[in-house]
């Protein structure tokens, strides 16, 4: 608990049901640095979770909790003596924006059809190993700019709506 | 069905997978689309995605490819799409240690970070953070002390938590922000609250009062976010540690009040925050303790996974230090043996292990043996290592014990969890004599059905080592000789060998084991015939020193510095016999003891290596090291300055026969300075001869570098107990501390003084490990061997157990056949230890010690240098 005290998350990551890495980052660079390093991290800690649904874990000095859904599974990392309670709260944060962005249907093919704002909710969660938000509505607020609460057989029509419009505001500039 | 799934798969990952067999080169080709105007978003997005995608999938850009895809980037600031320029942030973010000259996108972000979207400036001022240096930040200064102060959440808490990623490589700027970052403190916004603390903490860490008045202020206010709170405990405790408060005090602290209020925090995460604190206090009393425990008791029965694990482990790691307070918790960490999870269960199971009381052993064994039939091979390791544990607190209870691990040998398993067993056994044999008939014959059986062939082998070797001194040697031939008739040829071989053990040491049984042996000398292999023939010639000899030298003692040379001798001989003068009697002997690495039993561990193990195998892989480098023949014993580092000092060095003298090499590791922890030529000078006591200086040429700030004195022992063994004065000398050069680049060429003379350091016998024995100290000693009784003997008095210790741990430390040996242990109650005692004074000069030691008003110790050397037996003697005196 020694050092830096704001660097509190070692790595999160998303895997589908596959066990196939999705989304990951890592913070440390003295933690699972090398991408052979975390292929074999992630396979390992997979293997062990998969099967069983119960939060939490511990696998190489690493105190792993995690959460499951449909085809998808969400891990937070964190080192060996850090408050748990504190991983959770960031995990729940991770799986309940996604939710709100995915609209309550957390699969994966909904999280590589959105995945660019699954990033960014990534990035709005941690900033390099800092919590920097823990909690998913104003998480949310922040990276789900999309045109909202529009039916996706219309959404496509304000989408071109919108696009004309600049096309427009183009042409006219120039 | 098998074609349905199919189907359904491609069905499910074809088409909507846009992310699937992403080829890296035809992405970065589309990146062209970005230079079109008028910029179309979507597609960008997309491109971008993919991009940052194949990143964190692993794939590598090389610096060129980053670069072009970076300014590509650039363009699509053009687009006022919202979701597209935060992309291009992230973008800028991931490619930023990757692509040249990222700074051109500076006056974009500054822009952003300074304009009037809020979804832009916070992350505009991150992406900003990750591409500014030190020098580029004065520029931006201005804004960000703004951007701290921001009204917005999101900007503040961007500001500050870049702020503190930029603290490690511009920290004097940052430093310049504390009046912003104690504003912000004040915020309603939690997550500002808390990066506030963080940068507050981080400024001002190194100023020990001002995290003081930083702390008793916020304790007595009430920070609303559970992350600050956690962090508030964090530094409470590490002040408290600090300050080193006394139990007795502890409760009148503000600081402990404060932890102690945060137990009846709204947020469970403070609570077991503070409860962990408090368990984990240095200096803390069982009242001040209960509280804690009742929390962790109570989470024990939580609902959640997470709390019961956080619980339980607290309690596991703190239930060697307070016992007695994780006791008052067993009924609840016994419910939680039957735990759907795994990792809670095993950790209640090795806590109960770890407090169990003596008469309580029975009745945990039977409920472990439930629940080990269930539990993966990992954690069967983990619950087998605390029952090690528990045989050495619990002698006596060794029947039970070894009784349930024979058990779980039978069992199915792994390799690593029978070697985990196995070793257990093997320990408990060793620290325990009245264990050692039943741990063999339990080996015995076991190696009957043993599918392991590297256990079988150990167990063996075991066999060999211990059967001949049981009390009936002949039982266990029966097992071993099946080994011989049915293994494979590993097997077989260390199954002779073993064979050959008893012949040597048990006449009796002579007879009988010269026709085994005779009869494997038929053997199909090799190796084996090859052994048989070897000891059959030996025993056939009758010569009882033969069988101490070739069949009992077998030492083994340490096998990398065996090579490293041999690789020496062969570069040197070939006239000269190889002298085998100079390599050092394979010392016994200990394993290292972590109390922490965080277990499910797949990462391999790096292999174990002796000290003086890592030195002498590093004093290989020096030149003319080779002169001074192989190593003998590196000694530990000793620390030759306090801690925290302008300068820290510690020494590690490296033992040769006829030399010492003094390996001086230096750290210079003052970052405006910059030294050049850091040398030790010695003050060399009488005999002692000055041979080499290795100075160091540059040590800069926060660097470890090394320089080395080599220094030739005096002729006489006698005269090397000596004390050395010792003073670092240097060059040094003012530096900007930013960049560590010295600002002239001129420097100055000036030294440092060091602790004095020492050269004792120990220093120079390498302990061994005698198989059956007797016979060495017997044959220790001729012509070559001299003794010396001599009676004291040990005034300053009261009891046997701490005169043996003295005598053993001060001469640094290795004592034979467990006599380092007294058994309670006794008034008389005898250790018996062996080492290897430095130029292979082979010392046995027999200490008679009795107890009356002090310790009377009658010390016998007996060595084949007449002056290393007198050294001996004379170092206790």
């Amino acid at each position: 608990m020694d050092g830096f005290m704001m660097d509190i998350i070692k790595g999160m990551c998303i895997m589908d049901n596959d066990g196939n890495r999705i989304l990951a980052k890592y913070y440390d660079k003295n933690i699972l640095s090398t991408l052979k390093e975390q292929k074999a991290f992630e396979k390992n800690l997979f293997n062990k979770t998969h099967r069983s649904n119960t939060e939490i874990i511990m696998l190489d000095g690493l105190t792993c909790v995690y959460k499951s859904n449909v085809d998808l599974f969400f891990y937070v990392m964190g080192n060996a003596y850090e408050n748990e309670l504190i991983l959770l709260s960031v995990l729940n944060c991770l799986y309940d924006s996604i939710s709100l962005i995915l609209k309550k249907n957390v699969e994966k093919r909904l999280v590589l059809d959105n995945l660019e704002i699954i990033m960014l909710a990534f990035d709005e969660i941690c900033d390099g190993g800092m919590i920097l938000d823990a909690d998913p509505s104003s998480v949310v607020k922040r990276v789900d700019l999309r045109n909202d609460d529009i039916p996706i057989a219309e959404q496509t029509v304000a989408q071109v709506l919108q696009s004309a419009r600049e096309q427009l505001k183009w042409s006219i500039l120039k | 069905m098998g074609s349905f799934r199919r189907e359904k798969d491609e069905e499910e990952d074809g088409p909507t997978n846009a992310y699937q067999n992403l080829e890296k080169t035809s992405v970065l080709q589309e990146t062209r689309t970005f230079n079109e105007t008028p910029v179309n978003a979507r597609k960008c997005i997309h491109i971008l995605t993919k991009i940052l995608y194949l990143i964190n999938q692993g794939e590598q850009l090389v610096a060129r490819e980053a670069t072009d895809c970076f300014f590509a980037m650039t363009k699509l600031f053009q687009s006022k799409d919202v979701v597209l320029r935060r992309m291009v942030y992230l973008g800028i973010k991931e490619l930023s240690s990757i692509a040249e000259d990222v700074i051109i996108v500076t006056s974009s972000l500054t822009k952003d970070m300074t304009g009037k979207e809020d979804l832009y400036r916070a992350a505009a001022i991150r992406a900003l953070c990750s591409i500014t240096d030190h020098t580029m930040l004065q520029a931006v200064e201005r804004y960000m002390k703004q951007c701290i102060v921001d009204k917005n959440a999101a900007v503040s808490c961007a500001a500050l938590v870049s702020s503190l990623r930029l603290a490690n490589t511009a920290g004097d700027v940052v430093k310049r922000w504390a009046n912003e970052a104690q504003e912000a403190l004040n915020s309603d916004n939690i997550m500002v609250q808390y990066h506030a603390l963080g940068l507050l903490y981080h400024i001002r860490k190194a100023d020990r009062l001002a995290v003081s008045k930083l702390v008793n202020k916020l304790t007595r206010g009430s920070l609303k976010s559970p992350y600050a709170v956690c962090m508030l405990i964090r530094i409470a405790c590490k002040l408290i540690e600090e300050e080193d408060i006394p139990a007795e005090e502890l409760a009148d602290s503000p600081l402990y009040t404060f932890i102690e209020s945060c137990l009846r925090h709204k947020s469970e995460m403070v609570i077991y925050e503070a409860a962990h604190a408090i368990v984990n206090m240095k200096n803390v009393n069982p009242r001040l303790l209960s509280p804690a425990f009742s929390i962790l008791q109570l989470f024990c029965s939580s609902v959640k996974a997470t709390l019961r694990f956080a619980a339980v482990r607290t309690l596991n790691k703190v239930a060697m230090t307070h016992p007695a307070a994780v006791t008052t918790c067993n009924l609840d960490l016994e419910g939680l043996i039957t735990d759907t999870n795994r990792s809670v269960a095993t950790l209640a199971i090795t806590t109960l292990l770890k407090t169990g009381a003596e008469s309580s052993v029975e009745r945990l064994m039977k409920q472990i043996s439930t629940f080990v039939a269930e539990i993966s091979d990992e954690f069967k390791v983990v619950v087998v290592h605390a029952i090690c544990a528990l045989c050495a607190k619990y002698p006596r209870k060794h029947t039970v014990l070894m009784n349930f691990l024979s058990g779980m040998l039978r069992e199915e398993g792994g390799l690593e969890y029978k070697t985990s067993i196995v070793d257990t056994i093997i320990t408990i044999i060793e620290e325990n004599v009245d264990a050692k008939e039943s741990g063999l014959s339990h080996l015995c059986e076991f190696i009957e059905d043993c599918e392991h062939v590297s256990l079988a082998v150990r167990i063996l070797h075991l066999l060999g080592k211990e059967g001949p001194f049981a009390a009936t040697p002949s039982k266990y031939i029966r097992f071993i000789y099946n080994r011989v008739i049915l293994e494979s040829p590993i097997v077989r071989a260390a199954a002779v060998t073993a064979l050959a053990q008893f012949g040597a040491s048990c006449p009796a049984l002579l007879a009988n084991i010269l026709v085994l042996l005779g009869r494997c000398q038929m053997d199909l292999d090799d190796e084996v015939r090859d052994r048989a023939t070897y000891y059959l010639t030996i025993l056939n000899s009758a010569k009882p020193e033969l069988y101490k030298n070739y069949i009992i003692e077998r030492e083994n040379c340490s096998l990398a510095l065996l090579e490293k001798a041999l690789t020496d001989h062969l570069n040197g003068d070939l006239q000269n016999h190889f002298d085998i009697s100079i390599v050092p002997k394979a010392a016994i690495v200990k394993p290292e003891i972590t109390n922490d039993v965080m277990m499910v561990t797949s990462a391999p193990r790096a292999p174990k290596i002796t000290r003086e195998e890592e030195s002498a892989a590093r004093l290989a480098q020096l030149p003319g090291i080779q002169v001074l023949g192989p190593i003998h014993r590196s000694t530990a580092p000793i620390q030759l300055t306090e801690s925290e000092t302008e300068y820290t060095v510690q020494c590690i003298k490296h033992i040769f026969a006829q030399h010492v090499v003094f390996q001086f590791d230096c750290l210079n922890t003052l970052a405006e300075q910059f030294l050049e030529n850091v040398r030790v000078e010695l003050t060399l006591p009488e005999g002692y001869t000055a041979r080499a200086v290795i100075p160091c040429p540059k040590l800069a700030y926060n660097e470890l570098q090394t320089t080395f004195v080599i220094v030739e022992f005096p002729p006489d063994a006698s005269s090397s107990i000596a004390t050395f004065g010792a003073t670092l000398r240097f060059v040094v050069k003012d530096c900007d501390p930013n960049t560590g680049e010295p600002d002239s060429d001129e420097g100055y003379d000036d030294e440092y003084m060091l602790e004095d350091l020492d050269i004792t016998v120990a220093d120079q024995i390498q302990k061994t490990k005698k198989n059956n100290f007797q016979v060495a000693w017997d044959a220790a009784d001729s012509e070559e061997w001299l003794q010396a003997e001599d009676t004291f008095v040990l005034s300053a210790v009261n009891n046997l157990q701490d005169a043996v741990n003295t005598i053993i430390k001060l001469l640094g040996l290795g004592a034979a056949n467990l006599s380092e242990k007294v058994h309670e109650g006794t008034h008389l005692h005898t250790v018996l230890c062996s080492g290897t004074f430095r130029g292979g000069v082979e010392v046995l030691v027999r200490a008679k010690l009795a107890l009356s008003e002090g310790v009377t110790l009658n010390l016998t050397v007996r060595s084949t240098d007449q002056d290393v037996a007198e050294l001996i003697t004379a170092a206790i005196g």
